[in-house]
């Protein structure tokens, strides 16, 4: 256990707490697998800065939210019977004869609204505060590997409950496969494994869903976890508090993040699973928004809805897509839309990383980005047409000038001097 | 080999280690390339799925001029338009507007490309699915029903591409290409077998 010192930073461990002192069953334990020194490294001996804010809550929820639909996601398993003719009636034996079938389901569909919700704040956190610059740059760029991992496991799993939104957007989201050049309507074939989506199609996809891709989110987390405790967590400033040591060779705006962060990431926990037992309970489907009416249909190869949207999380790039009025260019931006996040500690070159010391010009890009998003997000959901296409058109333009600009304007901003030391104030 | 003599027992010969490592990485990633085939190869489509791809035939006598009727084929919507001689009229005089009037970039047997796209003038037969990213283009086949100047063809409700009614795609569209035509013929008048053609089954 750490103790406090009067000024708030821990105090040295007090003696008598190391391995070797212990006895019986712990130290035996410990002799044959590093338990106390994983939790002395990684948790009451890992120091996180004591500056951060509420945009510090995401990591522990995504993490919260993995938890969840792993375990929702098992027990769905157990009561889903895969294939073209059962998929969309097991489904519904889950929703109306399994007991608290529908709990599990609805956690499971909420839930995965959720891990894109958070993902996203994560993201827009690192925006923010310049958490993807260096030493972070791998670190951002595994996450964006979680993120893509993300996209594919929610993707597969709109697919599996065989509704007719199911069915078309697996048809949409294939058929980006085909344009490109040369082996494209050969890979298309191939993923679907047939000529057209049908059960081989669905059988695969539950195989990614439930096995390939969960365990490759899992490695990712812990490899994002890893490279994090590795170079330390970036903060609000984004002041290396590596760099201001005390006497004792350990940084003097760290703090353990066990049992400071634990008790406060609770709190967020906390907080998170109120508003989304409200979603869960009252409005599961949030009117249209995470579980979308086409799909309480059975998957009609015939009939394509009249209105085609994916769920909300992907429809800015949707909304890309549809902007372009030829169907290659359109796929290829639709992937440098998702592609340019990984260029993004390259693309940054601010003496700064803080959006508190970087000047008018960032911010106003930052801004003008966030609005192109939900604008976008907001287009994927309505009809092509019209306004609408010349609108998305417009703020496409907005999302990629936030990337392709920014090594001209973040040279250019006029920054603000950095503190020598995080901004905190006492509680 | 001589070099490899005057070695000492307790000494390194590096080069011979290099070698030797890299010789086992060679083989280990054929090995590995070799293994990867069935897994990559189960991803085809299955007997089962080719088999049921065979082709199809349809009555085409049954269906009243200016009605469409959909056929199944692959899994994938065929339809087939018997044109009135006003639709035929119709595919006529708004080339300009189209990406591709002559079909040159598009996908088609060699008897389809030309301006109807089609074996005779009377029946088209499209693959029904959009190609832009594979929605079924609906019928709208009255002059003016989209808006005044529209000839009449295909709308796609997903990302609103227009065809006329040969399928020729209009300029405004998210898809590039014409819709796609199967291989087909005429076994008899009155029957159409789609999947098979002069050259034999697709």
């Amino acid at each position: 256990m750490a103790m406090k010192t009067a000024s708030g930073a821990p105090a040295a461990m007090p003696a008598g707490t190391t391995p070797q002192a212990r006895t019986g069953f712990w130290a035996w334990l410990n002799k044959r697998l590093p338990v106390e020194e994983f939790i002395t490294t990684q948790m009451t001996g890992y120091l996180a800065p004591k500056n951060f804010n509420i945009w510090y809550f995401f990591g522990s929820l995504a993490l919260a939210v993995l938890v969840l639909q792993l375990l929702s996601g098992i027990y769905l398993t157990m009561f889903y019977k895969v294939g073209e003719a059962s998929s969309f009636d097991s489904v519904e034996y889950i929703m109306r004869e399994v007991d608290y079938g529908w709990l599990i389901r609805y956690l499971h569909s909420t839930g995965a609204s959720a891990f894109f919700i958070v993902v996203y704040l994560h993201m827009y956190r690192a925006l923010l505060y310049g958490s993807y610059r260096a030493p972070r740059e791998l670190l951002w760029l595994i996450g964006m590997a979680v993120y893509l991992a993300l996209m594919a496991e929610a993707f597969m799993g709109y697919v599996l409950p065989w509704g007719n939104m199911s069915f078309w957007g697996a048809q949409v989201i294939v058929n980006l496969f085909g344009t490109i050049p040369a082996i494209g309507p050969g890979l298309v074939e191939w993923i679907r494994g047939d000529y057209a989506i049908a059960d081989a199609t669905v059988n695969r996809f539950f195989a990614m869903h439930v096995a390939l891709l969960p365990i490759a989110l899992l490695l990712l987390v812990v490899l994002h976890l890893a490279a994090l405790h590795e170079v330390g967590s970036n903060n609000p400033d984004g002041i290396e508090i590596k760099e201001k040591l005390g006497p004792d060779g350990k940084p003097l705006d760290g703090i353990p993040f066990h049992p400071y962060y634990t008790v406060k990431d609770l709190v967020g926990v906390g907080v998170f699973f109120v508003l989304f037992a409200i979603v869960v309970f009252f409005v599961p489907t949030l009117g249209g928004l995470f579980l979308e009416s086409p799909n309480f249909e059975p998957a009609n190869p015939l009939s394509t809805p009249e209105h085609i949207a994916p769920a909300w999380y992907f429809t800015p790039y949707y909304a890309i897509l549809r902007a372009v009025p030829n169907q290659r260019l359109g796929a290829l931006l639709l992937l440098l839309a998702v592609m340019l996040f990984l260029f993004l500690p390259w693309l940054d070159r601010s003496p700064v990383k803080s959006m508190r010391y970087k000047g008018w010009l960032s911010r106003t890009a930052l801004a003008l980005f966030t609005v192109a998003v939900l604008v976008l997000g907001y287009l994927g959901l309505q009809p092509a047409t019209g306004l609408y296409v010349v609108l998305a058109r417009i703020f496409a333009v907005v999302y990629f000038a936030y990337f392709l600009l920014m090594p001209i304007y973040t040279r250019l901003d006029p920054v603000k001097p950095v503190p020598e030391r995080v901004t905190y104030h006492a509680h | 080999m001589a070099d490899h003599a005057v070695v000492a027992d307790d000494e390194v010969d590096l080069s011979r280690r290099k070698f030797l490592t890299s010789a086992t990485i060679a083989t280990g990633a054929v090995g590995v390339a070799f293994t990867a085939v069935p897994f990559i190869e189960s991803w085809s489509p299955s007997e089962s799925a080719r088999a049921q791809g065979a082709p199809v035939e349809l009555d085409i006598s049954k269906v009243d001029p200016g009605q469409m009727t959909v056929a199944v084929w692959r899994k994938t919507p065929i339809y087939v338009v018997r044109r009135t001689p006003e639709m035929v009229a119709q595919v006529s005089g708004h080339d300009p507007q189209l990406k591709d009037p002559k079909s040159d970039d598009s996908d088609q047997p060699p008897y389809a490309k030309n301006t109807l796209r089609s074996r005779t003038e009377e029946y088209l037969v499209l693959i029904g699915v959009c190609t832009h990213l594979g929605c079924l283009p609906k019928q709208r086949f009255a002059q003016g029903e989209l808006y005044p100047s529209w000839p009449g063809g295909f709308f796609c409700p997903c990302h609103g591409s227009r065809f006329d009614l040969a399928g020729r795609v209009f300029d405004g569209s998210p898809a590039s290409t014409n819709l796609r035509v199967p291989p087909y013929s005429y076994p008899n008048p009155r029957t159409l077998r789609v999947g098979e053609d002069e050259k034999g089954v697709a």
